[in-house]
Formats: C-alpha cells, sequence, structure tokens
C-alpha cells in the first residue's frame, strides 16, 4: 500500500479521483460557491472538485488562493484531498486554516512519482490518517 | 528534520499568551514544518494581505483573532482591501459583500494594524532597511522588499501574515536565508538597445519577459544602467510576479545585494539568457488584447499604486490638458501618497483634468470603474496582465506618454516608433 513521503495535512478521505491536466489557481480559476473550475484557459474547465481526490503535482498562482480554498471546505465544495508532488505554502494554508477554524481536514499528501501516476489514474482512493493510499 | 521552537514559542503555542497567540502560533509551526524550518526567527515588521475579502472564511479567522483579543507585536501595515473609504461614491458591487469587505478591515485595524491600504508600502516613510526581517505578503511587495530594500521576506500570503504579526516570529526559511537569496539564472539585457532601457515602458515589460521565464530561479540581470530607479524595479517585479512568481531578483549596479554579477551569484553557477528587443517587443503584445486606433474607454495607472514621482511625470504630461469627456481615467494610489500630493496642489489639478483618483483598493480587485465604452489602457504589466479575465476588458498596454495621449485624444494611440529596428 503506497504511503505519502510526507504528510502536510492529516486526515481520513475518500473520493473518486480527479486528476488535473494542469495546475490550478484557486483565486480566479475555481469558484468556491459551486466547486468548479472557472478558469477558461484550463483544459478541464467546468469540472468539479467538490468531495474529489484531487491530484495537482505543483501549486500556482497568487497568495489570495488560500482564502479561497478555506472557503470552499468550509462550504463542503472544496476537495476530499490533495495529492500533489511538490508542497505549495499556500494550498497548505488553506487546508490548515479550514481545518483550525472548523475542524474540517482536507488532508495534503505530498508523493512519489510512481505513486502520484498511479492515483492519477484510479477512480477512486482512500487516505487513511496516517498518510497511506488505497486505491 | 524537526522544528525546534524556543521557550516563548512553545509558551505561546501551550496557550499561556492567550488564544490568539496560541492559534497564530500553531498555524505558523503547521507551516514552518511543511517548509521543513529547523526554527522560528524574530520579525520587525509584518504587510497584511488578507485584509482583501475573498469570502466568509477570511472574515472568520479575523474575526476569531480579533474577538480572542489579538493585537500585533510588530509595526504592521494594512494592504489594498475591497472597497475605496476615502471615495465611497465608486463603488459598485453589492451591499452584502461590501459590509463583509468592511467588518474585514475594521478586524485588522482592531489588531492595531495601521490602515495604510496600501500595496506599496515601500512607499510609506517607515519602511524596513537592508537586512531587516519582516513577513510581507503581497506578491508586488514582497519582492520590492528583498530586490530593492534588502529587507528579507518569504512568499507569505493570506493568513500567515497576521499570525507572523501578532506573534513576531517566523519560519526561519526560503528567502530569509543567504543561501537562497542568491542568482540562479541570468538575463543579459546587453543587446537591448540604450534607447528603449532609457524608457520607463521598458521596464514592465521585461519583468513580465523574465517572470514568464523563471519558474522558481531567482535571476540577476546584467546590461541594466546602473541606479535605475525604485519606481522602474517596482514595475519589474510586480510585472515578473504576475506572469511568474518572481519574489526575489538582483539587477547588478542597482539592487543591493548585486554590486556585481558575482556578488549576486554567490556560489552558484548559472545560465545565461540572452534578452533582446524583439522580447520586450514580444511581452507588449502578450499583454495587449485590441489594436490600436480603437475607441478608448478607460485608462487605469498606479498598479502597483502610484508614487509621488509618477504623479509629478503625470502632471507634466498632462500639462494643463484635458481628458476627452466620457472616458474614465483612473490612477491608484495610496492615501499617504495622495495626502502628499494634495499639499503639492496636483491632486486639484488631476481632478480639473478629468482624473479620478483610487485609493485604498485597486480598479481590477474591486468594482469601482463606471462602464465606459471601448477598450482599457494602461502603463502597468500587472494590470495588463489580469484585468482581461478579472474584468473581462480588451487592453492595450503602452507608456503612461501613451495613455495620456489617448486619453486627449479618444482613441487609442502608441508611439510605436520607439520600437522601429529594435
Amino acid at each position: 500500500m503506497p504511503e505519502a513521503l510526507r504528510t502536510l495535512v492529516a486526515g481520513e478521505a475518500s473520493g473518486l479521483v480527479l486528476a488535473l491536466d494542469e495546475s490550478l489557481s484557486f483565486w480566479g480559476g475555481f469558484e468556491s460557491e459551486s466547486g468548479t473550475i472557472i478558469d477558461q484557459a484550463h483544459p478541464q474547465v467546468g469540472e468539479s472538485l467538490a468531495g474529489r481526490v484531487v491530484t495537482m503535482a505543483v501549486g500556482r498562482g497568487s497568495s489570495s488562493a488560500s482564502t479561497v480554498l478555506a472557503e470552499a471546505i468550509r462550504l463542503g465544495t472544496g476537495p476530499a484531498a490533495l495529492i500533489m508532488r511538490e508542497p505549495d505554502e499556500i494550498v497548505n494554508l488553506g487546508a490548515i486554516v479550514a481545518d483550525e477554524l472548523y475542524g474540517i481536514t482536507m488532508p495534503v499528501l505530498i508523493v512519489d512519482q510512481t505513486t502520484f501516476d498511479a492515483v492519477a489514474s484510479a477512480e477512486r482512493a482512500t487516505i487513511s490518517a496516517a498518510g497511506s493510499i488505497t486505491f | 528534520m524537526t522544528l525546534t521552537l524556543d521557550g516563548r514559542d512553545q509558551e505561546m503555542l501551550a496557550g499561556e499568551h492567550g488564544e490568539a497567540a496560541m492559534l497564530a502560533m500553531r498555524v505558523i509551526t503547521r507551516v514552518a514544518a511543511s517548509m521543513q524550518a529547523k526554527t522560528l526567527l524574530d520579525i520587525s515588521g509584518a504587510h497584511i494581505d488578507s485584509c482583501l475579502y475573498h469570502g466568509q472564511a477570511g472574515l472568520d479567522f479575523a474575526r476569531r483573532l480579533a474577538d480572542d483579543g489579538a493585537e500585533v507585536v510588530v509595526p504592521t501595515t494594512l494592504n489594498v482591501s475591497s472597497l475605496d473609504l476615502l471615495h465611497p461614491e465608486l463603488y459598485r458591487g453589492d451591499d452584502h459583500t461590501r459590509s463583509q469587505a468592511l467588518a474585514l478591515m475594521e478586524a485588522y485595524e482592531q489588531m492595531g494594524c495601521r490602515a495604510t491600504w496600501t500595496c506599496a508600502p515601500y512607499q510609506l516613510d517607515d519602511r524596513p532597511g537592508f537586512g531587516d526581517h519582516v513577513a510581507w505578503a503581497e506578491s508586488n511587495a514582497i519582492v520590492f522588499a528583498n530586490a530593492v530594500l534588502g529587507a528579507r521576506t518569504h512568499r507569505y500570503g493570506d493568513f500567515i501574515d497576521i499570525c507572523c504579526a501578532i506573534t513576531g516570529r517566523a519560519p526561519a526559511a526560503g528567502l530569509h536565508l543567504d543561501a537562497a537569496r542568491r542568482a540562479e539564472v541570468v538575463f543579459d539585457l546587453a543587446a537591448v538597445p540604450d534607447r528603449l532601457l532609457e524608457l520607463d515602458v521598458a521596464y514592465p515589460l521585461i519583468g513580465h519577459h523574465i517572470g514568464k521565464l523563471v519558474g522558481t530561479r531567482i535571476p540577476a540581470l546584467t546590461g541594466v544602467p546602473a541606479g535605475t530607479s525604485e519606481d522602474r524595479l517596482k514595475a519589474i517585479g510586480s510585472a515578473g510576479a504576475s506572469s511568474g512568481s518572481l519574489a526575489m531578483f538582483h539587477v547588478v549596479g542597482s539592487t543591493p545585494e548585486a554590486p556585481t554579477l558575482d556578488a549576486a551569484l554567490g556560489d552558484n553557477r548559472a545560465d545565461v539568457v540572452a534578452m533582446g528587443a524583439a522580447d520586450l517587443r514580444v511581452a507588449r503584445d502578450q499583454l495587449t488584447t485590441a489594436a490600436t486606433g480603437e475607441r478608448l474607454g478607460i485608462v487605469s495607472l498606479g498598479t502597483p499604486h502610484y508614487s509621488v514621482a509618477e504623479f509629478g511625470r503625470l502632471i507634466e504630461l498632462l500639462d494643463g490638458r484635458r481628458v476627452r469627456d466620457g472616458i474614465g481615467f483612473y490612477v491608484n494610489s495610496g492615501r499617504d501618497i495622495v495626502h502628499e500630493i494634495a499639499l503639492r496642489g496636483w491632486e486639484r489639478r488631476l481632478i480639473d483634468a478629468g482624473v479620478q483618483i483610487v485609493t485604498d483598493t485597486c480598479t481590477y480587485i474591486t468594482p469601482v470603474m463606471a462602464d465606459h465604452h471601448g477598450v482599457a489602457m494602461t502603463d502597468s504589466g500587472k494590470w495588463a496582465y489580469y484585468a482581461p479575465g478579472n474584468l473581462g476588458l480588451d487592453v492595450v498596454f503602452g507608456s503612461v506618454e501613451d495613455c495620456v495621449e489617448s486619453a486627449v485624444a479618444g482613441e487609442v494611440r502608441r508611439d510605436d516608433s520607439v520600437w522601429a529596428d529594435a
């Protein structure tokens, strides 16, 4: 069973996988009310992130994205979990503050390329509090 | 690698300095751990971006801290908000957002932050000095602090900025550390004609170009005249922090950590990328979505907030002429700068010329501009980058001279002779 290299925000989650083809800037590229991608230049514009285990290799965009992500987690329109290759402080902050303020955890895991690719091509994935991933 | 906290950090984490300091320290230590910092360090100031309203979560966080009695322990300035408090009649958004935005601003003032409402805190009298550790948010301010002031801030953003201000601490990681500040790639501008580098319009284009190419690397620029002005360095930084995530750069002979290229590089070896006039022309065209000769609706200047020197140049260019009726001519600036230009008698002259000054916020982040028919012009690389997506406008990037001449004429005019043979 693959393990995260690092668990930046720990928690349990399960959901259908959405593999992002390109990084998404949560500020300007994502609408927290609906949980959908609104960046017209993003190849998956219109897709919903709500409740999905989202794979996104690296983060992107404005630091205001932390608030947008925290707001989506509060509303229940955010991802169930984020699986990444590289840590991104802006994404982390959104998840950390949602956890601290509302007690809602959206796990953020850093994984190696093999695990990343395997999760990205899976239909569903489940994350344990200890950071192991089943799919 | 584990994070080691000093006694006072541990007290805060244990709640001995109150609920607010505990929450702030929890957020900082969690972020510090993800950055693999070994310790925290003292900061001497902070600049807060979280005061711009993006949803209930931002307000919940600020209210929680303020209600728990949070007080900043270092001098702390506030970035732009969603509202222009000095010109409230300009606001065209809905009432709910206005009241939420106002509540957010009040929460930050309640915590002891200064009501500066500017994205250019480096234009205030009291700014960090060389080597000072600070926690600044807002991308253009971060890159200016690091590159131009030689102060040290990592790329902070929402939430952690105020946590650092409340605790006086920040993760000892990233751009706070010597090694992370040295150049990793060199852009050589020797092939850019001197007559282009003598013009303000070249600098946002230089920033836009390098921002697209650097990724997470820190660039050093060579071949730029020594002693490049702060306004030109501000234009490089803000454009590069929009097209990319530029948080630090060196201009050899102009920025304080780059008296020589060797000093900027330290022990790093770096590829050299040659830049020419063609790169700047491409940047100009990437920042332009409409053609010259079109009907002009809007001019927006002052992203980042205009400086006194930039206002001086605008007054000179207007030379007593008026903007054509029906054109919205907006200049964003901080209230402190606007106070200064009012004392000089310039604010009156600008109003008489048909210029609308916007304070406390910016025309690309909140609805303050009226509906004007026609395309928009700007001298800002950052505004040109964001306005088409944020506002749905077509934009022509030009020099401030082009913006003024177009506004007087009522149609987009750009002096492209400077690019001839370039």
